[in-house]
Protein backbone atom coordinates (compact mmCIF):
# COMPACT_ATOMS: atom_id res chain seq x y z
CA UNK A 1 0.00 0.00 0.00
CA UNK A 2 1.78 2.68 -0.97
CA UNK A 3 0.37 6.34 1.04
CA UNK A 4 2.16 9.52 -0.21
CA UNK A 5 4.68 8.84 -1.86
CA UNK A 6 3.31 9.46 -5.05
CA UNK A 7 0.77 11.80 -3.80
CA UNK A 8 0.68 15.32 -3.92
CA UNK A 9 3.46 17.34 -1.45
CA UNK A 10 2.02 18.87 1.33
CA UNK A 11 5.08 20.94 2.31
CA UNK A 12 8.34 21.39 0.09
CA UNK A 13 11.56 22.62 0.84
CA UNK A 14 13.76 24.14 -1.61
CA UNK A 15 17.29 24.67 -1.55
CA UNK A 16 16.83 25.85 2.17
CA UNK A 17 19.93 26.82 4.41
CA UNK A 18 20.26 27.77 7.98
CA UNK A 19 22.77 30.18 9.28
CA UNK A 20 22.12 30.54 13.83
CA UNK A 21 23.28 33.49 14.96
CA UNK A 22 26.20 32.05 16.66
CA UNK A 23 27.74 31.43 13.05
CA UNK A 24 26.61 27.32 13.42
CA UNK A 25 25.95 25.99 9.89
CA UNK A 26 23.02 23.96 11.18
CA UNK A 27 21.38 23.32 7.22
CA UNK A 28 22.81 23.22 3.63
CA UNK A 29 20.96 23.43 0.44
CA UNK A 30 18.16 20.99 1.57
CA UNK A 31 15.53 20.24 -0.57
CA UNK A 32 12.73 17.60 0.44
CA UNK A 33 8.87 17.32 -0.89
CA UNK A 34 7.04 16.07 2.26
CA UNK A 35 4.12 14.22 0.19
CA UNK A 36 0.39 14.52 2.19
CA UNK A 37 -0.72 11.68 3.93
CA UNK A 38 3.04 10.03 4.53
CA UNK A 39 5.29 9.22 7.07
CA UNK A 40 8.76 10.18 6.39
CA UNK A 41 11.51 9.76 8.83
CA UNK A 42 14.51 12.19 9.24
CA UNK A 43 17.53 9.94 10.36
CA UNK A 44 20.99 10.95 11.10
CA UNK A 45 23.37 11.45 13.87
CA UNK A 46 22.87 14.20 16.67
CA UNK A 47 23.86 17.58 15.31
CA UNK A 48 23.18 17.57 12.12
CA UNK A 49 19.98 19.83 11.95
CA UNK A 50 16.97 17.54 12.56
CA UNK A 51 15.67 19.58 15.01
CA UNK A 52 16.26 22.43 13.16
CA UNK A 53 14.42 21.40 9.82
CA UNK A 54 11.66 20.15 11.63
CA UNK A 55 10.83 23.47 13.96
CA UNK A 56 11.43 25.46 10.26
CA UNK A 57 8.86 23.24 8.79
CA UNK A 58 6.48 24.22 12.09
CA UNK A 59 7.50 27.99 11.74
CA UNK A 60 9.29 28.67 14.47
CA UNK A 61 12.40 28.77 13.11
CA UNK A 62 12.76 31.01 9.63
CA UNK A 63 15.56 29.51 6.87
CA UNK A 64 18.17 32.14 6.31
CA UNK A 65 17.96 30.61 2.61
CA UNK A 66 15.50 28.79 0.27
CA UNK A 67 11.52 28.26 0.25
CA UNK A 68 9.72 26.41 2.10
CA UNK A 69 5.95 26.16 0.20
CA UNK A 70 2.73 24.48 0.99
CA UNK A 71 1.47 23.85 -2.81
CA UNK A 72 -2.02 22.63 -1.05
CA UNK A 73 -2.24 26.33 -0.05
CA UNK A 74 -0.88 28.25 3.08
CA UNK A 75 -3.62 27.32 5.45
CA UNK A 76 -2.17 23.87 5.99
CA UNK A 77 1.23 25.69 7.47
CA UNK A 78 -1.30 26.69 10.98
CA UNK A 79 -2.58 22.61 10.84
CA UNK A 80 0.73 21.54 12.56
CA UNK A 81 0.76 18.95 15.86
CA UNK A 82 3.89 19.04 17.47
CA UNK A 83 5.67 16.22 19.49
CA UNK A 84 8.91 17.06 21.24
CA UNK A 85 11.42 14.40 22.91
CA UNK A 86 10.32 15.52 26.75
CA UNK A 87 6.57 15.70 26.75
CA UNK A 88 6.91 18.90 27.62
CA UNK A 89 3.63 18.93 29.44
CA UNK A 90 2.20 21.76 32.23
CA UNK A 91 2.66 20.75 35.24
CA UNK A 92 0.31 22.59 37.21
CA UNK A 93 -2.67 21.29 34.63
CA UNK A 94 -4.46 17.84 34.10
CA UNK A 95 -3.85 15.53 31.39
CA UNK A 96 -7.36 16.52 30.49
CA UNK A 97 -6.12 20.22 30.25
CA UNK A 98 -3.05 19.74 28.29
CA UNK A 99 -4.49 18.11 25.65
CA UNK A 100 -7.50 20.78 25.96
CA UNK A 101 -4.53 23.58 25.17
CA UNK A 102 -4.59 23.90 21.98
CA UNK A 103 -8.08 24.35 21.63
CA UNK A 104 -8.62 26.64 24.18
CA UNK A 105 -5.72 28.86 22.55
CA UNK A 106 -7.96 28.64 19.54
CA UNK A 107 -10.39 29.71 21.63
CA UNK A 108 -12.87 26.91 22.02
CA UNK A 109 -15.19 27.07 24.76
CA UNK A 110 -14.02 25.26 27.85
CA UNK A 111 -16.66 22.14 27.61
CA UNK A 112 -16.20 21.45 23.83
CA UNK A 113 -12.28 21.84 24.29
CA UNK A 114 -12.56 19.61 26.71
CA UNK A 115 -14.93 16.92 25.72
CA UNK A 116 -12.50 16.70 22.53
CA UNK A 117 -9.78 16.31 24.77
CA UNK A 118 -11.15 13.34 26.79
CA UNK A 119 -11.94 11.75 23.24
CA UNK A 120 -8.56 12.25 22.35
CA UNK A 121 -6.69 10.75 25.54
CA UNK A 122 -9.28 7.68 25.25
CA UNK A 123 -7.40 7.34 21.78
CA UNK A 124 -4.37 7.30 22.84
CA UNK A 125 -5.45 4.76 25.78
CA UNK A 126 -5.05 6.65 28.85
CA UNK A 127 -9.25 6.61 29.30
CA UNK A 128 -9.61 7.15 33.49
CA UNK A 129 -6.34 9.62 33.58
CA UNK A 130 -8.15 12.92 33.05
CA UNK A 131 -7.49 14.39 36.43
CA UNK A 132 -3.96 12.75 36.91
CA UNK A 133 -1.55 15.34 36.88
CA UNK A 134 2.07 14.83 35.23
CA UNK A 135 3.59 13.83 38.00
CA UNK A 136 1.80 11.31 38.60
CA UNK A 137 2.55 9.26 35.26
CA UNK A 138 4.97 7.32 33.69
CA UNK A 139 7.23 8.06 30.53
CA UNK A 140 4.99 6.40 28.52
CA UNK A 141 1.86 7.83 29.51
CA UNK A 142 3.06 11.26 29.43
CA UNK A 143 4.47 10.81 25.97
CA UNK A 144 1.05 9.73 24.79
CA UNK A 145 -0.52 12.73 26.48
CA UNK A 146 1.76 14.58 24.72
CA UNK A 147 0.69 12.87 21.37
CA UNK A 148 -2.82 13.47 22.16
CA UNK A 149 -2.30 17.15 22.62
CA UNK A 150 -0.53 17.27 19.47
CA UNK A 151 -3.05 15.22 17.59
CA UNK A 152 -6.72 16.88 19.14
CA UNK A 153 -6.61 20.24 16.62
CA UNK A 154 -6.68 16.91 13.85
CA UNK A 155 -3.75 18.73 12.14
CA UNK A 156 -2.67 17.40 8.72
CA UNK A 157 0.69 17.74 9.89
CA UNK A 158 2.19 15.81 12.44
CA UNK A 159 5.93 16.68 13.65
CA UNK A 160 7.67 14.29 15.94
CA UNK A 161 11.47 15.07 17.53
CA UNK A 162 12.66 11.85 19.27
CA UNK A 163 9.51 11.54 20.76
CA UNK A 164 10.28 7.93 22.26
CA UNK A 165 13.83 8.26 22.81
CA UNK A 166 14.11 8.76 26.30
CA UNK A 167 11.74 6.01 26.74
CA UNK A 168 12.12 2.23 28.06
CA UNK A 169 12.62 -0.38 24.96
CA UNK A 170 9.17 -2.34 25.86
CA UNK A 171 7.63 1.51 26.11
CA UNK A 172 8.96 2.32 22.59
CA UNK A 173 7.61 -0.64 21.05
CA UNK A 174 4.34 -0.22 22.04
CA UNK A 175 4.05 3.77 21.46
CA UNK A 176 5.75 2.62 18.23
CA UNK A 177 2.66 0.42 17.14
CA UNK A 178 -0.33 2.81 18.64
CA UNK A 179 1.37 5.34 16.66
CA UNK A 180 0.91 3.83 13.06
CA UNK A 181 -2.47 2.66 13.94
CA UNK A 182 -3.69 6.40 14.99
CA UNK A 183 -1.56 7.29 11.75
CA UNK A 184 -3.90 4.42 9.46
CA UNK A 185 -6.77 5.98 10.54
CA UNK A 186 -6.65 9.18 10.61
CA UNK A 187 -4.38 9.59 7.70
CA UNK A 188 -2.42 12.77 8.65
CA UNK A 189 1.19 13.20 7.57
CA UNK A 190 4.30 12.66 9.80
CA UNK A 191 7.89 14.02 9.89
CA UNK A 192 9.53 11.66 12.66
CA UNK A 193 13.21 12.70 13.44
CA UNK A 194 15.15 9.68 15.50
CA UNK A 195 18.59 8.65 15.62
CA UNK A 196 17.60 5.17 15.50
CA UNK A 197 18.04 2.90 12.18
CA UNK A 198 15.79 -0.01 13.43
CA UNK A 199 12.84 2.89 14.75
CA UNK A 200 12.70 4.47 11.20
CA UNK A 201 12.86 1.88 9.04
CA UNK A 202 9.67 -0.21 11.41
CA UNK A 203 7.89 2.86 11.28
CA UNK A 204 8.84 5.17 7.71
CA UNK A 205 7.66 4.79 4.55
CA UNK A 206 10.27 7.33 3.50
CA UNK A 207 13.78 7.67 5.30
CA UNK A 208 16.11 11.16 4.44
CA UNK A 209 19.62 9.92 6.17
CA UNK A 210 21.01 13.35 6.95
CA UNK A 211 24.72 14.12 8.24
CA UNK A 212 26.08 17.12 9.56
CA UNK A 213 28.32 19.54 9.80
CA UNK A 214 26.62 21.64 7.19
CA UNK A 215 24.12 19.07 7.94
CA UNK A 216 22.20 18.25 4.57
CA UNK A 217 20.43 15.64 3.59
CA UNK A 218 22.63 12.74 1.70
CA UNK A 219 20.46 10.22 0.32
CA UNK A 220 16.31 9.16 0.36
CA UNK A 221 15.59 5.36 0.60
CA UNK A 222 11.82 4.36 0.44
CA UNK A 223 11.44 1.26 2.55
CA UNK A 224 8.58 -1.05 0.77
CA UNK A 225 6.76 -3.11 3.61
CA UNK A 226 3.12 -3.23 3.72
CA UNK A 227 1.16 -2.06 6.88
CA UNK A 228 0.10 -2.72 9.31
CA UNK A 229 3.04 -3.74 10.28
CA UNK A 230 3.60 -5.38 13.56
CA UNK A 231 6.41 -7.60 15.72
CA UNK A 232 6.23 -10.37 12.34
CA UNK A 233 7.82 -7.24 10.64
CA UNK A 234 10.11 -6.38 13.16
CA UNK A 235 11.16 -10.02 13.14
CA UNK A 236 11.27 -10.46 9.61
CA UNK A 237 14.06 -11.06 6.89
CA UNK A 238 13.08 -8.13 5.30
CA UNK A 239 13.29 -5.60 7.97
CA UNK A 240 16.90 -6.85 8.33
CA UNK A 241 17.58 -6.21 5.17
CA UNK A 242 16.31 -2.74 5.41
CA UNK A 243 18.12 -2.09 8.16
CA UNK A 244 21.50 -3.08 6.76
CA UNK A 245 20.27 -0.85 3.44
CA UNK A 246 19.78 2.05 5.81
CA UNK A 247 22.86 1.63 8.28
CA UNK A 248 25.07 1.21 5.20
CA UNK A 249 23.32 4.97 3.84
CA UNK A 250 23.85 6.07 6.76
CA UNK A 251 27.23 5.16 7.37
CA UNK A 252 28.12 6.69 3.73
CA UNK A 253 26.67 9.57 5.11
CA UNK A 254 28.63 10.28 8.22
CA UNK A 255 32.53 9.37 6.47
CA UNK A 256 31.22 11.74 3.51
CA UNK A 257 32.69 15.24 4.11
CA UNK A 258 31.37 18.08 2.67
CA UNK A 259 30.80 18.53 -0.69
CA UNK B 1 3.70 6.36 42.42
CA UNK B 2 5.31 5.88 45.28
CA UNK B 3 4.24 3.87 48.58
CA UNK B 4 3.01 5.07 51.09
CA UNK B 5 4.62 5.27 54.68
CA UNK B 6 2.79 3.49 57.14
CA UNK B 7 0.77 6.23 59.99
CA UNK B 8 0.19 5.84 63.65
CA UNK B 9 -2.57 8.20 65.14
CA UNK B 10 -2.64 10.06 61.69
CA UNK B 11 0.84 10.83 61.42
CA UNK B 12 3.69 9.17 59.62
CA UNK B 13 6.84 7.75 62.03
CA UNK B 14 8.85 10.83 60.61
CA UNK B 15 5.67 13.50 60.96
CA UNK B 16 5.48 12.72 64.81
CA UNK B 17 9.14 13.37 64.93
CA UNK B 18 9.23 16.58 63.44
CA UNK B 19 6.35 17.40 65.81
CA UNK B 20 7.33 15.84 69.15
CA UNK B 21 11.18 16.26 68.66
CA UNK B 22 11.10 20.50 68.75
CA UNK B 23 8.52 20.27 71.34
CA UNK B 24 10.52 18.15 73.63
CA UNK B 25 13.38 20.39 73.50
CA UNK B 26 11.29 23.68 73.83
CA UNK B 27 9.93 22.02 77.27
CA UNK B 28 13.34 21.35 78.22
CA UNK B 29 15.21 24.56 77.48
CA UNK B 30 11.83 26.18 79.36
CA UNK B 31 12.21 24.26 82.59
CA UNK B 32 15.75 24.56 82.64
CA UNK B 33 15.37 28.27 82.33
CA UNK B 34 12.75 28.19 85.16
CA UNK B 35 15.03 26.10 87.80
CA UNK B 36 18.16 28.22 87.27
CA UNK B 37 16.00 31.36 87.70
CA UNK B 38 14.44 29.92 90.84
CA UNK B 39 17.20 28.10 92.08
CA UNK B 40 19.83 31.07 91.84
CA UNK B 41 17.06 33.40 92.65
CA UNK B 42 17.27 35.81 89.78
CA UNK B 43 15.13 38.86 90.27
CA UNK B 44 12.27 39.35 87.85
CA UNK B 45 13.52 42.77 86.60
CA UNK B 46 17.11 41.08 85.56
CA UNK B 47 15.17 37.46 84.27
CA UNK B 48 12.01 36.37 84.68
CA UNK B 49 11.13 32.95 84.98
CA UNK B 50 8.50 31.40 81.57
CA UNK B 51 6.43 30.63 84.39
CA UNK B 52 5.96 34.44 85.57
CA UNK B 53 6.29 35.69 81.68
CA UNK B 54 2.79 33.41 81.06
CA UNK B 55 1.08 35.10 84.20
CA UNK B 56 2.20 38.60 82.99
CA UNK B 57 0.85 37.58 79.37
CA UNK B 58 -2.98 36.71 80.99
CA UNK B 59 -3.25 39.04 82.94
CA UNK B 60 -1.81 42.01 81.01
CA UNK B 61 -3.67 39.97 77.25
CA UNK B 62 -6.21 43.43 77.27
CA UNK B 63 -3.34 46.12 76.21
CA UNK B 64 -0.76 43.41 74.67
CA UNK B 65 -3.56 42.07 72.21
CA UNK B 66 -4.85 45.31 71.29
CA UNK B 67 -0.90 46.24 70.31
CA UNK B 68 -0.74 42.59 68.60
CA UNK B 69 -3.88 44.21 66.22
CA UNK B 70 -2.20 46.53 65.70
CA UNK B 71 1.32 45.24 64.44
CA UNK B 72 -0.57 42.80 62.64
CA UNK B 73 -2.86 45.27 60.73
CA UNK B 74 0.76 47.24 59.47
CA UNK B 75 2.26 43.90 58.95
CA UNK B 76 -0.78 42.22 56.97
CA UNK B 77 -1.28 44.89 54.76
CA UNK B 78 2.21 46.34 54.01
CA UNK B 79 2.52 42.25 52.72
CA UNK B 80 -0.46 42.57 50.91
CA UNK B 81 0.22 45.58 49.38
CA UNK B 82 4.09 44.34 48.39
CA UNK B 83 2.57 40.69 46.72
CA UNK B 84 0.10 42.99 44.57
CA UNK B 85 2.80 45.53 43.34
CA UNK B 86 5.60 42.88 43.49
CA UNK B 87 3.57 41.16 40.88
CA UNK B 88 2.45 43.76 38.84
CA UNK B 89 6.01 45.01 38.40
CA UNK B 90 7.49 41.56 37.84
CA UNK B 91 4.69 41.01 35.54
CA UNK B 92 5.61 44.28 33.79
CA UNK B 93 9.49 43.76 33.21
CA UNK B 94 8.42 40.38 32.16
CA UNK B 95 6.60 42.56 29.25
CA UNK B 96 9.21 45.19 28.84
CA UNK B 97 12.91 44.17 29.09
CA UNK B 98 13.58 47.88 28.69
CA UNK B 99 11.26 48.14 32.01
CA UNK B 100 13.16 45.56 33.74
CA UNK B 101 16.53 47.72 33.02
CA UNK B 102 15.39 51.29 34.04
CA UNK B 103 13.78 50.12 37.28
CA UNK B 104 15.35 46.95 38.99
CA UNK B 105 18.05 48.96 40.34
CA UNK B 106 16.30 51.29 42.29
CA UNK B 107 14.64 48.03 43.43
CA UNK B 108 17.95 46.84 44.42
CA UNK B 109 19.19 50.20 46.18
CA UNK B 110 15.56 49.95 48.17
CA UNK B 111 17.00 46.55 49.50
CA UNK B 112 19.81 47.00 50.58
CA UNK B 113 19.49 50.82 52.15
CA UNK B 114 18.97 49.56 55.98
CA UNK B 115 15.04 50.25 57.22
CA UNK B 116 16.61 52.02 60.55
CA UNK B 117 18.30 54.43 58.40
CA UNK B 118 15.78 55.54 56.67
CA UNK B 119 12.62 54.72 58.72
CA UNK B 120 13.24 58.27 60.78
CA UNK B 121 12.96 60.13 57.79
CA UNK B 122 9.83 58.47 56.46
CA UNK B 123 8.26 59.64 59.77
CA UNK B 124 9.16 62.86 59.96
CA UNK B 125 8.19 63.20 55.90
CA UNK B 126 4.80 61.15 56.61
CA UNK B 127 2.34 62.98 58.75
CA UNK B 128 0.47 59.91 59.28
CA UNK B 129 2.19 57.22 62.18
CA UNK B 130 0.41 54.35 60.67
CA UNK B 131 0.89 55.27 57.30
CA UNK B 132 4.98 55.74 57.92
CA UNK B 133 5.09 52.18 59.87
CA UNK B 134 3.30 50.85 56.75
CA UNK B 135 5.73 52.07 54.60
CA UNK B 136 8.82 51.10 55.89
CA UNK B 137 7.33 47.52 56.51
CA UNK B 138 6.04 47.55 52.76
CA UNK B 139 9.92 48.06 51.53
CA UNK B 140 11.52 45.46 53.05
CA UNK B 141 8.76 42.89 52.77
CA UNK B 142 8.59 44.18 48.62
CA UNK B 143 11.72 43.17 46.99
CA UNK B 144 12.45 39.29 47.81
CA UNK B 145 8.78 39.00 46.27
CA UNK B 146 9.52 41.18 42.95
CA UNK B 147 13.01 39.56 42.38
CA UNK B 148 11.71 35.75 43.02
CA UNK B 149 8.52 36.70 40.62
CA UNK B 150 10.85 38.03 37.75
CA UNK B 151 13.03 35.06 38.26
CA UNK B 152 9.98 32.62 37.87
CA UNK B 153 8.37 34.71 35.75
CA UNK B 154 11.73 34.05 33.44
CA UNK B 155 11.76 30.51 34.26
CA UNK B 156 9.17 29.36 31.26
CA UNK B 157 10.02 26.25 29.66
CA UNK B 158 11.19 26.88 26.30
CA UNK B 159 9.67 24.07 24.77
CA UNK B 160 6.46 25.12 25.94
CA UNK B 161 6.93 28.65 24.72
CA UNK B 162 7.54 27.60 21.45
CA UNK B 163 4.26 24.99 21.48
CA UNK B 164 2.36 28.72 22.26
CA UNK B 165 4.00 30.33 19.58
CA UNK B 166 2.98 27.28 17.26
CA UNK B 167 -0.82 27.75 18.25
CA UNK B 168 -0.61 31.42 17.64
CA UNK B 169 -1.35 31.98 21.40
CA UNK B 170 -1.45 36.13 22.56
CA UNK B 171 0.62 37.87 24.96
CA UNK B 172 -1.87 37.72 27.23
CA UNK B 173 -2.39 33.72 27.26
CA UNK B 174 1.53 33.13 27.62
CA UNK B 175 1.31 35.13 30.07
CA UNK B 176 -1.77 34.37 31.85
CA UNK B 177 -1.65 30.59 30.42
CA UNK B 178 2.14 29.84 30.98
CA UNK B 179 4.55 32.38 32.64
CA UNK B 180 2.38 33.02 35.53
CA UNK B 181 1.53 29.32 36.67
CA UNK B 182 5.41 28.81 36.18
CA UNK B 183 6.13 31.66 38.18
CA UNK B 184 3.86 30.59 40.85
CA UNK B 185 6.03 28.96 43.62
CA UNK B 186 8.81 31.69 42.87
CA UNK B 187 6.14 34.14 44.06
CA UNK B 188 5.21 32.04 47.18
CA UNK B 189 8.64 31.79 48.31
CA UNK B 190 8.93 35.39 47.70
CA UNK B 191 6.12 35.84 49.99
CA UNK B 192 6.99 33.17 52.29
CA UNK B 193 10.42 35.31 53.00
CA UNK B 194 8.68 38.47 52.49
CA UNK B 195 6.13 36.91 55.59
CA UNK B 196 8.78 37.36 58.48
CA UNK B 197 10.48 40.41 56.75
CA UNK B 198 6.81 43.17 56.50
CA UNK B 199 6.80 42.03 60.76
CA UNK B 200 10.38 43.32 61.05
CA UNK B 201 9.89 46.25 58.84
CA UNK B 202 7.06 46.80 61.49
CA UNK B 203 8.83 46.34 64.39
CA UNK B 204 11.55 48.23 63.79
CA UNK B 205 9.83 51.37 62.42
CA UNK B 206 7.81 51.27 65.36
CA UNK B 207 11.03 51.76 67.70
CA UNK B 208 11.89 54.67 65.79
CA UNK B 209 8.89 56.13 65.88
CA UNK B 210 8.19 55.39 69.45
CA UNK B 211 4.78 56.20 69.17
CA UNK B 212 2.17 57.02 71.65
CA UNK B 213 -1.63 57.63 71.62
CA UNK B 214 -3.92 54.47 70.67
CA UNK B 215 -1.80 53.37 67.18
CA UNK B 216 0.37 51.74 69.46
CA UNK B 217 2.26 48.59 68.71
CA UNK B 218 4.32 45.81 69.55
CA UNK B 219 7.14 47.23 70.04
CA UNK B 220 6.06 50.10 71.58
CA UNK B 221 4.89 47.86 74.69
CA UNK B 222 8.51 47.12 74.63
CA UNK B 223 10.10 49.96 74.74
CA UNK B 224 7.54 51.09 77.40
CA UNK B 225 7.67 47.78 79.40
CA UNK B 226 11.46 48.70 79.21
CA UNK B 227 11.56 51.86 80.49
CA UNK B 228 9.56 51.11 83.56
CA UNK B 229 11.58 48.19 84.32
CA UNK B 230 8.67 45.79 83.31
CA UNK B 231 10.54 43.10 82.48
CA UNK B 232 8.35 40.43 82.70
CA UNK B 233 5.91 42.65 80.44
CA UNK B 234 9.20 43.13 78.29
CA UNK B 235 9.31 39.49 77.87
CA UNK B 236 5.70 38.47 77.04
CA UNK B 237 5.38 41.47 74.38
CA UNK B 238 8.57 40.03 72.77
CA UNK B 239 7.04 36.39 73.02
CA UNK B 240 4.63 37.41 71.34
CA UNK B 241 6.11 39.40 68.43
CA UNK B 242 8.14 35.64 68.01
CA UNK B 243 5.05 33.79 68.18
CA UNK B 244 3.69 35.99 65.29
CA UNK B 245 5.85 35.66 63.27
CA UNK B 246 6.11 31.62 63.11
CA UNK B 247 2.40 31.78 62.76
CA UNK B 248 2.70 34.22 59.65
CA UNK B 249 5.40 31.86 58.08
CA UNK B 250 3.40 28.75 59.15
CA UNK B 251 0.27 30.39 57.39
CA UNK B 252 1.77 31.00 54.57
CA UNK B 253 3.74 28.10 53.92
CA UNK B 254 0.36 25.99 54.76
CA UNK B 255 -0.98 28.31 52.10
CA UNK B 256 2.04 27.71 49.81
CA UNK B 257 1.44 23.95 50.50
CA UNK B 258 -2.29 23.76 49.74
CA UNK B 259 -1.95 25.97 46.14
CA UNK B 260 1.00 23.75 45.04
CA UNK B 261 0.50 20.17 46.44
CA UNK B 262 -0.80 18.55 43.15
CA UNK B 263 1.82 19.14 40.84
CA UNK B 264 4.65 20.51 42.35
CA UNK B 265 7.67 19.35 43.70
CA UNK B 266 8.70 21.15 46.65
CA UNK B 267 5.24 20.45 47.78
CA UNK B 268 5.34 17.26 48.21
CA UNK B 269 5.38 15.00 51.20
CA UNK B 270 8.80 13.55 52.33
CA UNK B 271 7.89 10.15 52.04
CA UNK B 272 7.23 10.96 48.31
CA UNK B 273 10.28 12.53 47.63
CA UNK B 274 13.42 10.15 46.38
N1 LIG C 1 19.19 28.15 18.68
C1 LIG C 1 20.41 27.79 18.23
N2 LIG C 1 21.40 28.70 18.19
C2 LIG C 1 22.63 28.36 17.72
N3 LIG C 1 22.96 27.15 17.27
C3 LIG C 1 22.01 26.21 17.29
C4 LIG C 1 20.69 26.46 17.77
N4 LIG C 1 19.98 25.34 17.66
C5 LIG C 1 20.80 24.41 17.15
N5 LIG C 1 22.03 24.92 16.91
C6 LIG C 1 23.17 24.21 16.31
O1 LIG C 1 22.79 23.75 15.04
C7 LIG C 1 23.27 22.44 14.80
C8 LIG C 1 22.10 21.52 14.53
O2 LIG C 1 21.32 21.40 15.71
P1 LIG C 1 19.97 20.56 15.77
O3 LIG C 1 19.06 21.04 14.71
O4 LIG C 1 19.46 20.62 17.17
O5 LIG C 1 20.50 19.10 15.43
P2 LIG C 1 19.88 17.67 15.81
O6 LIG C 1 18.46 17.86 16.19
O7 LIG C 1 20.07 16.84 14.59
O8 LIG C 1 20.71 17.14 16.94
C9 LIG C 1 24.05 22.05 16.04
O9 LIG C 1 25.43 22.28 15.77
C10 LIG C 1 23.56 22.98 17.10
O10 LIG C 1 24.56 23.26 18.03
MG1 LIG D 1 17.44 17.36 17.99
Amino acid sequence: MDQGDSARALVTLAGVAKRYATGTLALRDVSLAIGEGGFLALLGPSGCGKSTLLRMIAGLVAPSQGDISWPGGAAASRDIGFVFQEPTLMPWATALANVALPLELAGMPRREAEARAAAMLARVELKGFEKAYPRALSGGMRMRVSIARALVTRPRLLLMDEPFAALDEITRFRLNNDLLDLWQEERFTVVFVTHSVFESVYLAQRIAVMAARPGRITAELPIGAPYPRGEVFRTSAAYAAQCREVSLALEAAMAARAA
Amino acid sequence: MMEEAPTRLGLTVEGWTRLLAPLLIGVAVLGLWEGIVRWKGIPPYVLPGPVLIAETLVKDWGPLSASLLVTLKVTALALLIAATLGLALAVLFAQSRVVELSLFPYAVILQVTPIVAIAPLIIIWVDDITLSLLICAWIVAFFPILSNTTVGLNSTDHNLLDLFRLYRASRWQVLWRLRLPTAMPFFLAGLRISGGLALIGAIVAEFVAGTGGSASGLAYRILEAGFQLQIPRMFAALVLVSATGIAIFLALSLASHLLLRRWHESAMGRGERR
